[in-house]
């Protein structure tokens, strides 16, 4: 048993099931991350957690207790939303300890724990101002104290940062880790942002449809991801995915890709067996960006190096890198070279793939060959 | 109100905007010359109007009329003035304008902020009832204020005014909780908050504008209201809309114009003073009765 | 949205419970008081329409009979005829001038805050203080002809409340006074809404004023004509009390509105269940305007 467990918890509105048996356990301790595009039904879990919806079927427990039935009020979990939903009419002093005085915690002692929140968030300044008057990044400072103030056994965050601006919000990505770090707390944590997710959790469940694709360590869902959905929200730029076919060349495994000028091989080593199986047959070719760069960029520690010579349709410069497209099995595939490679639109170029990170999907059902 | 846009892309030349100016000028003076007819004429003596003098400033200022009509006047059978039915019309505004206003604002709470199946066949139910001819729910009422003994009496009208003015409070407090954010009843939830406190400590003290459309809309509505006041409340328990139309048709002899535009403006006053003084709020009001909220 | 599910488990206490059954629990007055005072009424009176009542109801059934004397009746027919020429001319001047004092308020006038508070008072209003008003007014006696004798013009008549075929004209002078400054409210709210982005792009396109009103501006404001029609009508179909305090419905009966016709028919002359479908026609006119609206701004807001 962990210390929140969600058992088979499904969830439907009417005849329609929007959730399927969702099954995860979360130690205490745990940063699990729900990442998801919208829709995926990572909020509804959410809000079951919180006892804001109602579980169709299944159960869900926190510190082996059943919290089916209970109020969301008496779970003793902590919610961060995403717009922070702080009282308009209350200070920020107010707003902190509202929770405190609902459940008839004597003044004294809410102020006490009002001033160690504020001092811990670094708050102390905005206690009597009024949420209207704050920047965003306060307002979710004070959103974060009146769940901290609570001294929750579960806190659950609802895309908190998804409305602050690009800066602040990587500001307050790294504050959460820490304050996560220090206080050791459990969360579940709503996110539709994938970095977010990587960087933040020790666990990450990717959902969608309704379904949790894959539930691991964020390592985990990088580099071997469950399936091709997978494969592709996770990263940025995606994972390139390419029809392929698997045949067998001089007693090794490689895989046959259409360039730009006739077929490309790229050799497999230390094939899984399940490879053999699909050798003749189509595959789907799972290689990062990062994953091809120009031959000097390539990673020094990699066993398997291919060279693979093609031509460059566009280049992109961003900067520390510069994004390099070219065609490959029908599809535009992107590389991630240093900044001053020297890959020209029109020209051929000398890539080098990193085969120990590609990974294979069958076609028809999507899921990772391993 | 919107706001006035700051760069309009229509430009117009000096002829147009003068006959522009020219013709809201003229509008203004139409809207205003009722009213200033009204106030001139209920200052002069009744012989200066009989004499033909009613578009004029009065010669020879005086407040008799007001008096009259105030505290003499013949309303019906009692040359009582219409003070009485002033305060019959107070006496039946406040209370149905705060009980409709309270219903509407728990109405709405709960419709926006606790759904459940069926809330928007309710709410579709109760807006239709807004726009009903009264005529259809004329003579079952007067049974039914009968059966309660409350026919002809001020707590009837309270109760008629409440059950027809629910429709559009809900609709207001509908409306503006429904663009109220859901995740701050959820927080309160988890905070503990109840369903009651919930209401009075996170929505009440968001709903101040809201109140004041609600309160102005149904004052107005309930004040100005004549066919309830006549079919229900005749005689002493007459609401001031259906003693000023008594005063005024019913009179005998020579006319007393002057008294009558003094009760018109007197039966204004109220809505008269509460449109001037906050009269935001009551386009709020219209524009919302409209629907488009 | 949901703020929460019933979670109505045996599990849950009894306090869980109560909260969940809380919100029905204050509904429910409002909703009783809403299905017998609204709903329940308008059934009873469509009951009272095809029974016998007179003075006091009564519950014999005559079928239809009530309806086939309804339009052989003279003043209904009157009332009816009245209500077409007032409803029209009403909606459609109210919107004109509506229209227009919006269009003209909308061109960055000075003292627009001045005005549009005087266009709108009327709507403050009691119909009976602008009946009162407007009465003594158009009244040939005392008000805008003698006044008009009076600075010399003698020929000048103007005597259409006194006039049998002429009076229902005065009341849709004292009507339009009363809410054209409402419709100018709503199209100006309209105006405001739009896009100025897309009025530059007009210029650009080189459209003059009138094409851009034409085509681009007027067009936008179909929402604002539509709202207009449907409280304008419904206005007009409910219209009762100006009529009572301006004309009483005279001379004779010459400005009978259906709302009149039901009070007299129903309360004067003991004719009940004359009266009762009178009601109903009048309200199934005006669910025939408002139901699809009101059908479609619920289904817009969801």
């Amino acid at each position: 048993m962990g210390f929140l467990d969600i058992n088979n918890v499904t969830k439907s509105y009417g005849a329609v099931e929007v959730l399927h048996k969702v099954d995860i356990q979360v130690d205490e301790g745990e940063f699990l991350v729900l990442v998801g595009p919208s829709g995926c039904g990572k909020s509804t879990l959410l809000n079951m957690i919180a006892g804001l919806e109602g579980i169709s079927s299944g159960e869900i427990a926190i510190k082996d207790r059943v919290v089916n039935n209970i109020t969301p009020s008496k779970r003793n979990i902590a919610m961060v939303f995403q717009s922070y939903a702080l009282y308009p009419n209350m200070t920020v002093g107010q707003n902190i300890t509202f929770g405190l005085e609902m459940q008839g915690t004597p003044k004294p002692e809410r102020d006490k724990a009002m001033a160690e929140v504020a001092s811990l968030l670094q708050i102390e300044n905005l206690l009597d101002r009024k949420p209207g008057q704050l920047s965003g990044g306060q307002r979710q400072r004070v959103a974060m104290g009146r769940a901290l103030v609570r001294d929750p056994d579960v806190f659950l965050f609802d895309e908190p940062l998804s409305n602050l601006d690009a800066k602040l919000r990587v500001d307050m990505r790294t504050e959460i880790k820490k304050l996560h770090q220090k206080l050791g707390t459990t969360i579940v944590y709503v996110t539709h942002d994938q970095i977010e997710a990587m960087t933040l959790s020790t666990r990450i469940a990717v959902m969608y449809d309704g379904y949790v694709q894959q539930l691991g360590t964020p390592k985990e869902i990088y580099d071997t991801p469950a399936n091709i959905f997978v494969a592709t929200f996770m990263g940025s730029p995606a994972m390139n995915v390419l029809p392929a076919q698997l045949i067998e060349m001089n007693g090794a495994i490689h895989a046959e890709v259409a360039g730009a000028d006739g077929p490309k091989h790229l050799r497999i080593e230390d094939a899984p067996d399940a490879y053999g199986n699909y050798v003749g047959k189509s595959v789907m070719l799972g290689i990062r960006p990062e994953a091809i760069t120009d031959p000097e960029g390539a990673d020094r520690n990699a066993k398997n190096i291919q060279s693979l010579a093609n031509q460059v349709t566009v280049t992109e410069p961003a900067g520390a890198d510069t994004f390099v497209t070219m065609s490959l099995g029908g599809k535009d595939c992107v590389a991630r070279m240093r900044a001053d490679a020297e890959a020209n639109p029109g020209q051929p170029f000398e890539f080098a793939v990193n085969m120990d990170k590609a990974v294979l999907f069958d076609p028809q059902t999507e899921a990772r060959l391993a | 109100m919107a706001v006035a846009s700051s760069d309009t892309a229509i430009r117009s030349s000096n002829v147009t905007r003068t006959f522009i100016y020219l013709f809201l000028l003229l509008f203004a003076l139409f809207y205003l010359m009722p009213l200033g007819i009204m106030l001139v004429n209920s200052l002069k003596p009744l012989s200066e109007i009989t004499s033909g003098g009613m578009i004029a400033m009065p010669n020879e200022w005086t407040i008799e009329p007001w008096l009259s009509a105030w505290s003499t006047a013949q309303i019906g059978v009692e040359p009582t003035g219409l003070r009485p039915y002033f305060i019959n019309s107070i006496a039946m505004a406040v209370p149905a304008v705060a009980i409709s206003t309270v219903a509407g604002a728990l109405n709405g709470y709960v419709l926006t902020k606790w759904h459940f199946q069926g809330a928007t066949w309710i709410f579709g139910l109760l807006l239709f009832s807004c726009f009903i001819p009264f005529q259809i729910v004329l003579i079952p009422m007067a049974r039914i204020l009968g059966l309660l003994e409350i026919a002809g009496t001020t707590y009837g009208l309270i109760l008629v005014h409440v059950v027809y003015g629910i429709g559009f409070s809900t609709l207001y407090f509908r409306n503006y909780y429904a663009a109220f954010p859901t995740e701050l009843v959820r927080a309160a939830q988890i905070d503990g908050a109840g369903f009651f406190q919930i209401f009075w400590r996170i929505m009440l003290p968001s709903s101040g504008p809201i109140i004041a459309v609600c309160c102005i809309w149904q004052f107005t509505n309930i004040w100005n209201d004549f066919l309830f006041g006549a079919s229900f409340a005749s005689g002493d328990a007459a609401p001031m809309t259906v003693a000023l139309n008594n005063l005024v048709n019913s009179s005998t002899g020579e006319r007393p114009y002057n008294v009558h535009f003094a009760g018109a403006i007197m039966a204004a006053g109220p809505t008269l003073l509460v449109y001037i003084v906050a009269g935001r709020y009551f386009v709020r009001g219209l524009m919302a009765g409209s629907v488009k909220g | 949205m949901a703020a929460t599910d019933p979670m109505l488990d045996s599990g849950a206490d009894f306090r869980t419970r109560l909260q969940t059954w809380l919100p029905k629990i204050v509904l429910a007055p409002s909703f009783a008081v809403m299905v017998i005072f609204v709903y329940g009424f308008i059934a009873f009176t469509i009951y009272l329409s095809f029974t016998d009542s007179r003075m006091l109801p009564s519950y014999d059934l005559v079928g239809w009979q009530n309806y086939e004397r309804l339009f052989r009746v003279r003043q209904w027919d009157t009332a009816i005829i009245n209500l077409g020429i007032f409803a029209g001319l009403y909606i459609v001047i109210s919107t004109i001038i509506g229209l227009l004092l919006a269009i003209f308020l909308d061109q960055k006038i000075r003292g627009e805050g001045f005005l549009r508070p005087i266009f709108l008072y009327p709507m403050a209003l009691s119909f009976i203080v602008t009946g009162t008003a407007w009465k003594w007014i158009l009244d040939p006696a005392i008000g805008l002809e003698t006044t008009m004798h009076r600075w010399g013009w003698e020929s000048f008549q103007f005597d259409w409340i006194k006039d049998s075929d002429m009076a229902i004209y005065t009341i849709v002078i004292a009507a339009v006074w009363q809410s054209s400054g409402f419709v100018m409210a709503m199209f100006l709210a309209g105006l405001r809404g739009i896009d100025n982005e897309i009025l530059k792009a007009a210029q650009m396109d080189g459209a003059s004023n009138f094409q851009m009103y034409r085509r681009i501006i007027l067009p936008q404001l179909r929402p604002a004509f539509l709202s207009a029609f449907v409280i304008l009508s419904h206005l007009a179909i409910k219209s009762y009390d100006l009529v009572v305090a301006m004309t009483d419905g005279g001379p004779g009966t010459s400005t009978w509105l259906p709302a009149l016709f039901m009070y007299e028919y129903t309360f004067t002359r003991n004719q009940m269940g004359i009266g009762a479908s009178s009601a109903v026609i009048m309200l199934m006119t005006i669910a025939a305007i408002m139901v699809p609206y009101l059908y479609a701004e619920l289904k817009e807001q969801k």
